[in-house]
């Protein structure tokens, strides 16, 4: 493949997930339930990646932190919520076919809704501050909760329940372990996504230009690209990319609340100081990490899961204090 | 004379505009007097909480307007002062002893956990340090909500406190000015010393040289690395000393309260206030905490009523009755914290000072004009 040199990645942080699945296995005792459990965690990890990836390259382009992504996630869950609600006779039919079609529906319905609040957000709220870290903390954070109060306005402060439609409950049984089949639809979905954005970033002129802005803002600019415009449309991708995954953790759950987005923010936050802020391959690696250990520990010890995910992030910034993928002049 | 006292007691930051300094004194006189001027339950509790507000918000000050970093776990440090006391109480009886097991237990785990916090993420970048503080500040709040044996869960924690400090302890059969001398008012009046001990410790704190390596800081770390300061470890300090001064607000917030549980101390909105108190008031002085702190809670204790009357008014249309709703409360909160953060970031005490400062140079202008 062109462009991608394998020899020139760093393989070490790639064993990170294998050999945090392999620990668990003894703690968990029993291999049906470990295979349960890791399934749910790569399905967990692909879906906060999905919501990260966006977060991280933003961060990484114009060194801009954004408190208010969760916002994109309520959103696009709670937009799921009202499409897959109004295609009650999509939903409510046991052909997989029209089930796919409502929630790709719903998928593409939350993924436009949040892009066009995303470049609002951007416009309003990041660009008057852009530069100025303390304020963009303030004001990003502002943003975040009067998004969250206008979910609340719209759609009620309560949680909302978002049932799978029917073809996509139930779980395959495989020996003892059952393996929900809408986790291994995330796993496919959250796969697509990573390797669509590593194709645009590794074969296409735009992703060229991106990893370029990353690396060195000002030679790229040097050499007459707006990387301003470049910005606005990683910042609205990545808003777009935080709905969808929005109704994908909507639908793990199966329910939404306005309050998620802060939820998951956390996680998400996590993921990206442990994957090199800026990184996508080190958020891919941060977010399997936080599926797995929430899982893991979700099972054996539910009352310490946030915690653990907290441990384990600072055990990995105490072996690369800048992330697994430090990014340069960063 | 009396000014060189003023200014040791002010730590030589004296308000610098005559409006300022006639509304810190408004303030000072307001809440010394409060139980006398502004009788009733409702006011002396409104009272009481800006006591505890100021301290908390000066305190976040320090390391947001002084030292210029954003943590989201102060109120962490806040529930855990709250924390202690309740604990304390409610396990080991209304004793001074309990009271003082659970404050110093409480200052015990605020030192050790935020030195373990600023050591770990203020290492690498100040920004790390919002994120970090807000997932262990996530964390914390689930596990106080989890740990229901200890916490007493959603409920939270009702104790009694010694008998002196209980509203049913009479000092004199006669009341003074109308009201009763009784152990609810020196409660208050224990509160009232520590907010204005800890203010002014805080004022010398900011003052002092250690205070002024923090806003070089602030202004550029590179530099101020440069000249020789070590960042870390300065930032480091500023985050444990605001993370003190946090838990002993807390410990006053169940003293007074008698109870405590997540949502009065240890919410994110609780955050929020405090951010949006920082603003208000004026980032990088401490008085603004104190001003800023009397106008928000007022404002929020009064205004709510204000906005249930809006939203009933606006009954025939629902959107905007939605909208105006007192849940809604911090929709408007937001929108002013965003406002106050782009057009007037340096809050009532930067903008008092500033206009002093224009008076001023205007005047000297005019007296040097022959």
């Amino acid at each position: 493949m062109k462009g991608l040199n394998f020899s020139a990645i760093d393989t070490r942080p790639l064993w990170l997930v294998p050999v945090l699945a392999l620990v668990a296995l003894p703690a968990v005792g029993s291999l049906d339930t470990w295979l349960t459990l890791t399934v749910a965690g790569l399905a967990m990890g692909m879906i906060i990646f999905i919501m990260a990836s966006g977060l991280t390259l933003v961060f990484g382009l114009m060194d801009v932190l954004n408190f208010g992504h969760g916002v994109f996630i309520a959103l696009g869950a709670f937009v799921a919520t009202s499409v897959l609600g109004g295609m009650g006779d999509w939903t409510h039919s046991r052909e997989l076919w029209r089930n796919l079609l409502a929630v790709l529906a719903a998928m593409g319905v939350a993924m436009a809704v949040a892009s066009a609040v995303g470049l609002a957000f951007e416009r309003f709220i990041v660009r008057p501050v852009y530069g100025q870290h303390l304020k963009q903390i303030l004001i990003t954070m502002g943003g975040m909760i009067i998004g969250e109060e206008l979910i609340k306005v719209i759609w009620g402060p309560l949680q909302i329940a978002l049932p799978l439609p029917e073809a996509m409950r139930g779980s395959l049984i495989w020996g003892e372990a059952s393996i929900e089949k809408y986790r291994l639809m995330a796993v496919v979905v959250g796969l697509c996504v990573f390797v669509l954005q590593a194709w645009t970033l590794s074969q296409t002129k735009v992703g060229l230009l991106i990893r370029a802005g990353v690396q060195d803002r000002e030679m790229v600019e040097a050499l007459g690209y707006k990387i301003r415009r470049l910005f606005v449309g990683v910042f609205v991708v990545g808003s777009g990319l935080a709905g969808l995954g929005g109704v994908m953790w909507g639908l793990y759950q199966q329910n939404v609340t306005p309050q998620m987005g802060a939820q998951v923010n956390v996680l998400i936050f996590i993921v990206i100081i442990m994957g090199g802020l800026g990184s996508t391959g080190g958020a891919l690696i941060g977010a399997l990490l936080v599926g797995l250990m929430a899982n893991y520990t979700g099972f054996l010890m539910p009352k310490l899961a946030l915690f653990s995910n907290i441990a384990l992030m600072a055990a990995v910034l105490l072996w690369r204090p800048q992330g697994v993928y430090p990014v340069a002049n960063r | 004379m009396r000014t060189h006292l003023l200014n040791r007691v002010l730590s030589n930051d004296l308000p610098r505009s005559r409006w300022l300094a006639l509304l810190l004194l408004a303030i000072l006189l307001g809440l010394a007097f409060a139980p006398f001027i502004f009788p009733g339950v409702k006011a002396l509790s409104v009272a009481a909480k800006i006591l505890v507000f100021i301290v908390l918000v000066a305190s976040f000050d320090l390391l947001l307007g002084y030292t210029g970093i954003v943590s989201f776990a102060h109120t962490m440090f806040f529930g855990i002062g709250a924390y202690g006391i309740a604990i304390a109480s409610v396990h080991t009886g209304a004793t001074w002893g309990s009271l003082g097991l659970g404050f110093v237990l409480s200052l015990l785990l605020t030192l050790l956990l935020s030195l373990a916090i600023g050591l770990f993420s203020l290492r690498v970048r100040a920004i790390f340090f919002a994120m970090i503080t807000l997932a262990v500040a996530a964390a914390f709040q689930t596990l106080a909500s989890q740990l229901s044996e200890w916490t007493g869960g959603e409920d939270g924690l009702s104790f009694k406190l010694p008998a002196l400090l209980s509203p049913s302890t009479e000092f004199s059969q006669e009341p003074l000015w109308g009201v009763a001398l009784d152990g609810r008012l020196l409660c208050y009046y224990l509160l009232f010393t520590a907010a204005l001990l800890q203010f002014l410790m805080l004022l010398r704190v900011v003052n002092s040289p250690f205070g002024r390596v923090l806003q070089a800081i602030r202004e550029n770390e590179f530099r101020a690395e440069a000249i020789g300061y070590r960042v870390v470890v300065y930032r480091t300090l500023s985050s444990v000393l605001s993370a003190l001064f946090a838990c002993v607000a807390g410990a006053m917030l169940a003293i007074w309260l008698r109870y405590n549980g997540p949502d009065t101390s240890l919410s994110f909105e609780i955050m929020m206030d405090v951010l949006l108190i920082v603003v208000i008031g004026g980032m990088g002085t401490v008085y603004g905490a104190a001003v800023g702190a009397v106008l928000f809670l007022v404002a929020q204790s009064y205004l709510q009523d204000l906005l249930r009357l809006a939203s009933d008014a606006s009954q025939a249309w629902p959107a905007v009755s939605a909208l105006l709703s007192p849940d809604r409360w911090l929709l408007w909160l937001g929108l002013l914290f965003v406002l106050s953060v782009y057009y007037f970031p340096t809050g009532v005490v930067g903008r008092l000072r500033s206009w002093a400062a224009l008076r001023n140079a205007t005047a000297q202008k005019a007296a040097n004009v022959p």
